[in-house]
């Protein structure tokens, strides 16, 4: 656009004699009064971006003010809402795991009514925004629940050993040592309440969760009794978390089993 | 050779200013894409303009490629593939058909369409636009995606008697601009009631789902239970006190000083209207802006309750509203501009049907991201934590502070809310 205003300013006022406006002393001569109005008019195209940034009443520019509305349910600082068993942690998990969610509830392959209705909109970049925000914050965790020892001891058995007849791998052949999971993409299971774990592998046994392809714990859920489910959430619900709480590395550990969407 | 150099700088100006104008106009028009002639690219700024995509794409699936379910209190209608697969979707069309079926209401047998497809807005738009649609839509990657048989009651099922309904409330015919107003004008209202289909929503449909073609007075949208607020300069809820820019802001951007959308009006800003030229927002905003006022659509039977009943809703709601509402949406209900809307004066918290303010409580959500507005701010959704009387006191304090003057909300009016699917 330039060069062809300049072409044409060239071709059509080439020759034309430059007016000093600065040092004339006449102010009211036509030839100052339009170099001004072509100030202005220049100027009143960047006017309303200062009258803007002058308002008063503006909402801090803050990722955690932008989502007040995921902390009804998930709690301010992601840590799950206490009272209610169901609204999972989402803090500190790896934020390729949270971005996967995100992702997958807003096209509807995560099955959660509210959750698809409130990202349904959101573009890749906030829901990659939102994950990372996540990713980085330490609340405290909740104290560990109790059950009973039998049940406890099961579900310690299948969480760390799993069952190699059943081919069922170890919880903590993924999820770590410490259940903190592994970056980028694998969620760590502390602080995750009894009815949250025992309804997604529930959900995995039954179709209604599912990974990207291969999925893993979709073939593993499959492998698990329900009365195994309730040993195994169980006991992840018992365990308290240690200081160390962040995720592994990425590939600190060999996976067992091919499993999508965590590399 | 006084005037010479003043009519210099004149044109020096005039030049620089349209020079931006051009520029601004040539930038937010259509673009070829690689590989995508300028008709093509038309067609699909047309396409969008129309937001065919929002009922021919279900969610996850292909773009165009059809098989939404679009329940109507009639039944049940699938949309169709619109991909140029030969087998399954419009590979095969002539530019003829396409045309009959966007101006006529005909399927490419010659039946009649189901008026699901706004076929009484789209035969407004001009051939020379539909064949830009066609050229797009054909340009596109076929989907093979056989279509799904509609489930229609009887006697809904039988398309030969829409005969009827077209002889009530049909009319073919391209828009014939106006010609004792702007350009601007016009273009707003051919983008309004042909293409944008506005009044899709926009208006009350009457029980065998037909609207006026120019109504934009506002209805209940069948179904889903949101209320698509009158469009008209009615002073209390119309866009008659709104001025030309906040109106642009919000259909580009999603939110502007005094709103944000919300509801089903979300994909429509999202898949359509934040890729609109300014050019074209403002011309409906002129549009919308001079349209006369009707009588806004009858509302529900409302209970009258007492005024120890009112009282006791209010300072119910009151208690929630300084405990939950009251950081975004402020003490004065004044909200903050872009981020929290303004609840005092809000024409969707106004409206007789409280649909809007009851769902939107019991529900919450964003405004959708765009280029504009890129991360929305949200609200929570207070469905789980709230009882019906408390959502109906705090709607029903929404609704009467601030010098609003609406409705009390009944519990079970909230109650009847709580049922309809959200997403």
């Amino acid at each position: 656009m330039i060069s062809t205003l300049d072409a044409l300013g060239a071709r059509r006022f080439g020759g034309i004699e430059p007016v000093d406006c600065c040092t004339n002393a006449r102010p009211r001569d036509w030839r100052c009064v339009f170099p001004v109005i072509f100030a202005v008019t220049l100027a009143a195209g960047i006017w309303p971006v200062h009258a803007q940034s002058a308002k008063q009443n503006t909402a801090p520019d803050t990722i955690e003010q932008r989502l007040l509305a995921c902390a009804m349910c998930h709690g301010e600082q992601g840590e799950g809402l206490r009272g209610n068993e169901y609204y999972p942690r989402l803090a500190g998990k790896p934020a390729g795991y949270l971005f996967n969610q995100l992702y997958r509830f807003r096209e509807t392959y995560r099955k959660h009514e509210m959750m698809s209705y409130m990202l349904r909109f959101l573009s890749d970049d906030y829901l990659r925004e939102m994950a990372e925000y996540y990713s980085r914050l330490r609340p405290p965790y909740p104290p560990p629940t109790s059950a009973p020892e039998d049940l406890l001891s099961r579900g310690k058995k299948l969480a760390t050993k799993g069952d190699p007849s059943r081919e069922i791998p170890a919880c903590t052949a993924c999820h770590g040592e410490k259940l903190t999971g592994m970056e980028p993409a694998i969620p760590g299971l502390i602080g995750l309440r009894l009815r949250y774990i025992s309804s997604q592998m529930g959900a995995w046994k039954t179709g209604g969760r599912e990974a990207h392809s291969p999925d893993c714990m979709g073939q593993i859920a499959s492998r698990l009794t329900a009365d195994d489910i309730s040993a195994i959430s169980a006991w992840l619900a018992a365990q308290p978390a240690s200081s160390d709480t962040l995720p592994l590395p990425a590939n600190s550990l060999k996976l067992p089993m091919k499993c999508g969407g965590v590399q | 050779m006084k005037f010479r150099l003043p009519v210099a700088y004149v044109a020096l100006t005039i030049i620089f200013i349209s020079g931006f104008a051009a520029r601004d106009a040539v930038s937010a028009g259509p673009k070829p894409k690689p590989g995508q002639s300028e008709f093509e690219a038309r067609g699909e700024y047309l396409t969008t303009m129309g937001d065919c995509i929002a009922c021919h794409t279900v969610r996850g699936g292909k773009p165009f490629a059809g098989g939404l379910e679009l329940p109507t209190p009639f039944g049940k209608l699938y949309a169709p593939n619109i991909t140029p697969d030969f087998e399954t979707g419009i590979g095969g069309w002539t530019s003829e058909e396409f045309w009959r079926a966007m101006h006529q209401g005909r399927r490419r047998d010659g039946s009649f369409l189901y008026p699901a497809f706004p076929f009484n807005n789209y035969t407004k738009v001009t051939r020379e636009d539909v064949n830009a649609i066609y050229a797009y839509l054909l340009s596109l990657e076929p989907v093979n995606n056989p279509n799904r048989k509609n489930e229609m009651r009887f006697p809904f099922n039988q398309r030969e008697l829409l005969v009827g309904w077209r002889t009530l409330y049909f009319r073919e015919g391209e828009f014939k601009p106006d010609p004792k107003e702007s350009a601007e004008w016009n273009r707003g209202a051919y983008l309004v009631d042909g293409l944008g289909h506005c009044n899709a929503c926009h208006a009350n449909r009457n029980l065998l789902g037909a609207v006026a073609e120019d109504d934009v007075s506002g209805g209940l949208i069948p179904v889903q239970n949101w209320f698509a607020p009158s469009l008209d300069s009615h002073t209390e809820t119309g866009l008659g006190g709104w001025e030309l820019d906040e109106i642009v802001e919000l259909l580009k951007t999603g939110v502007s000083d005094r709103a944000a959308v919300f509801g089903p009006m979300t994909p429509v800003v999202a898949h359509s209207l934040q890729y609109a030229t300014d050019s074209d927002l403002r011309a409906m905003a002129v549009y919308l802006k001079t349209q006369a006022e009707r009588a806004p659509p009858p509302g529900p039977t409302q209970m009258k309750p007492g005024v120890a009943r009112i009282t006791q809703l209010m300072t119910k709601g009151k208690e929630i509203y300084d405990k939950l509402c009251i950081d975004c949406h402020k003490e004065n209900g004044k909200g903050v501009p872009r981020a929290y809307p303004h609840l005092a004066g809000n024409r969707s918290i106004l409206m007789e049907f409280p649909i809007n303010p009851i769902r939107m409580t019991l529900v919450g959500g964003f405004p959708p991201s765009t280029k504009g507005n890129p991360r929305p701010y949200g609200m929570p959704p207070f469905g789980h934590v709230l009882n019906d009387e408390e959502v109906a006191s705090v709607v029903t304090y929404i609704r009467r502070s601030w010098g609003n003057k609406a409705h009390p909300v009944s519990p079970s009016e909230v109650n009847n809310a709580r049922g309809v699917p959200i997403d």
